[in-house]
């Protein structure tokens, strides 16, 4: 018979060392406020003032026009000059630079033969900066009194739907809600179980009649509280601050975010009976925390990885709540058009709670 | 019903290779204070955590309150209480609140319950620390807190593990008045300890060492059964007259208490007094003593064995 009486017990204990434990409170709330303030504001996939060096070897107003014009775009901004393309390749080499104009000496004479004018060269180690780069390849030169190369056609226009604009932090405020649920929640159930352990209160716990599945239950309802409050608090700034649109409506990113933050918990359950102290809870944490940040499609698009990596990210919580959340906040779907992530989160969340209460012994055999 | 709470028959216990428990028979009458002697590491603790049902024997039987364990031992759960050695209730939750929890994890209702938290807090002198958070509190406080939550549901049998290691003599002496109180309303008692005054105070007795049951009993009988006359000698150089004692084969074992020695001398001896001085004449003008014998002295005799 399962007592709600006696996880009654447990949750309103638990809020209560919750409320005494000032930096834990604290962290509750401070996590997401910095972390969403410092990733909305740092992680920017749109570069800009990338900088470069210029060799004009051509000394004429041409080359003069046409160094003005990469600078006008903003990709870039030239902050040396060189006489020589081997001293701006190595000033690509000390990392002064991350790419190098050069303009031959025939410039004139290559514009009216309307062949290529001059070569970017190009640190490519970082792939955003060089395909930034790669996109003024063929930049329309329009600062010239004539028209110096014949328009280009489009093959195909393009609409972009959701982001017009290209702002990451549309796609990054959403995903930061599963960064740091993933963290917080999965952090505090992965101690729950230990703490008591190295604390001494489990061999009392254990003599009392409370079932596996109570204590485990009644350990994470009242941080699913807490993850509420965070959720709250990063969309809320991001709609604020960084202008991310809301547009699904909320009781679907409510219902969504309760499945995630209930499979983070069990996830940190699962953890807190694996582990013997709170160290290696923490150390476990961190082993899913981070194919949670770089597998999920949060930083990279899932499309991209390879086979083996993508059914890692399918087995992540953090993963299938990426998608979910994304969709139901900025395409305006819901869990129906998204149930197979909706399902997943829910069945993990049942499968995470039985493995987390089975593993669980009232013994210290 | 067994007119025994606790009946276990020969229980092992190994982690591993090693053995904490070996062919220990037990049992305890309903309504007695049973103590267990030993010293630390001998297997008490292990012993009540297979009584509670924490740990599972590797063989033997068990039975407790009428419960087969560890098969029934979530049943037992309801009818005992456990008072850990090491403290086991929050620190960072008052008096009041701790003692809250554990009531209601026994299923106690809200009146039933603040009514039970006002008597046990004046029976326990935890009124004026209601309020106060456990953290901060001396030792003596804590362990009435402790015996104030493992009496919440009136248990039937109560297991104390070690309850006195770490507060003062005075605070010990109330601890056992209570305790007597407990076990005048017809609670059974097991408790481990490792002093020996302590041992004295319960009604029945068993002495542990390395995992086994050196003797069992009433003190008094123990004390009577030992099987040695007590001399304590008065003399000058007591560390060199000792080597010599031990050495005859008749002394059992010999202890300096400051300028006196105790010797246990086996009982084949009739006259002990006049043994020793006629064995050995340095003492023929030493004062001697035949002493009541002390349940250290039981103690040392069934446990000397084990530890060379």
């Amino acid at each position: 018979m399962i007592s709600f009486y006696r996880m009654n017990a447990v949750m309103v204990k638990e809020i209560r060392q919750l409320s005494r434990d000032r930096i834990t409170f604290g962290m509750v709330v401070m996590l997401p406020l910095i972390q969403l303030l410092l990733f909305g504001f740092a992680i920017n996939t749109d570069i800009r003032q990338i900088p470069i060096a210029v060799v004009d070897q051509s000394q004429s107003t041409a080359g003069r026009v046409i160094t003005e014009s990469v600078k006008v775009t903003q990709v870039v901004n030239v902050v040396k000059r060189f006489a020589t393309a081997e001293e701006a390749e190595q000033a690509i080499k000390e990392g002064v630079v991350k790419a190098a104009l050069i303009l031959p000496s025939d410039l004139t004479q290559r514009m009216v033969q309307n062949r290529v004018l001059g070569q970017w060269v190009v640190d490519g180690s970082d792939t955003m900066i060089s395909s930034a780069i790669l996109a003024l390849q063929s930049m329309p030169l329009t600062d010239f009194d004539f028209d110096i190369r014949p328009p280009t056609v489009k093959t195909f226009e393009v609409v972009l739907f959701y982001n017009p604009s290209r702002r990451s932090a549309v796609n990054i405020v959403p995903g930061l809600l599963g960064v740091i649920l993933t963290m917080t929640m999965i952090l505090f159930t992965s101690t729950a179980i230990v703490r008591e352990r190295e604390r001494g209160n489990l061999e009392l716990l254990i003599t009392t009649p409370i079932h596996s599945i109570e204590l485990m239950v009644a350990k994470i309802v009242p941080y699913i509280f807490v993850g509420l409050v965070q959720v709250f608090i990063i969309l809320g700034l991001g709609h604020f601050i960084f202008d991310v649109p809301i547009n699904g409506s909320v009781a679907q990113i409510l219902l969504g975010t309760l499945l995630f933050i209930s499979a983070s918990l069990s996830l940190g359950l699962m953890i807190s009976t694996v582990a013997q102290t709170q160290l290696q809870a923490m150390q476990m944490t961190v082993f899913v925390l981070l194919p949670s940040i770089l597998l999920s499609g949060f930083m990279f698009p899932y499309e991209g990885m390879p086979e083996v990596a993508q059914w890692i990210s399918e087995v992540l919580p953090a993963t299938h709540f990426m998608r979910l959340i994304r969709g139901v906040v900025l395409r305006e779907a819901d869990l129906f058009d998204l149930w197979r992530d909706t399902l997943w989160l829910a069945g993990f969340t049942v499968v995470g709670l039985f493995i987390a209460s089975t593993r669980f012994k009232k013994t210290l055999d | 019903m067994s007119e025994f709470a606790i009946e276990a028959v020969d229980v092992v216990k190994q982690f591993g290779n090693f053995t904490a428990i070996e062919n220990v028979t037990l049992r305890v009458p309903k309504g007695c204070i049973y103590g267990f002697l030993g010293p630390n590491g001998c297997g008490k603790s292990t012993m009540i955590r297979v009584l509670t049902g924490l740990l599972s024997p590797t063989s033997g039987q068990v039975n407790v309150l009428g419960l087969s364990i560890p098969k029934q031992a979530e049943l037992l759960k309801l009818k005992i209480g456990y008072m850990t050695q090491q403290f086991s209730l929050y620190d960072d939750l008052s008096v009041e609140e701790n003692m809250q929890f554990i009531g209601q994890i026994f299923g106690m209702g809200s009146k039933l319950l603040s009514q039970r938290i006002d008597e046990q807090l004046v029976t326990y002198g935890l009124d004026s620390k209601r309020k106060q958070r456990v953290e901060g509190m001396s030792g003596g406080q804590r362990q009435r807190l402790s015996l104030a939550c493992a009496t919440m549901h009136k248990p039937e049998l109560l297991f104390l593990d070690e309850p006195t290691s770490a507060v003062d003599p005075e605070n010990r002496r109330e601890f056992w008045e209570q305790l007597f109180e407990l076990s005048e309303q017809g609670t059974t008692i097991l408790v481990t300890t490792h002093y020996m005054d302590e041992a004295e105070r319960c009604h029945r007795l068993a002495v542990m060492e390395s995992g086994v049951i050196r003797a069992d009993g009433e003190p008094d009988m123990l004390m009577k059964q030992m099987g040695v006359n007590i001399v304590e000698v008065k003399s000058e150089q007591l560390r060199s007259l000792k080597q010599k004692l031990l050495a005859t084969g008749a002394v059992r074992s010999a202890a300096q208490l400051g300028v006196r020695l105790r010797v246990l001398i086996y009982q084949d001896i009739i006259e002990p007094i006049q043994w020793l001085k006629t064995t050995f004449p340095e003492l023929q003008h030493a004062e001697m003593n035949i002493a009541r014998p002390s349940l250290e002295d039981v103690f040392v005799c069934v446990t000397g064995e084990g530890r060379q």
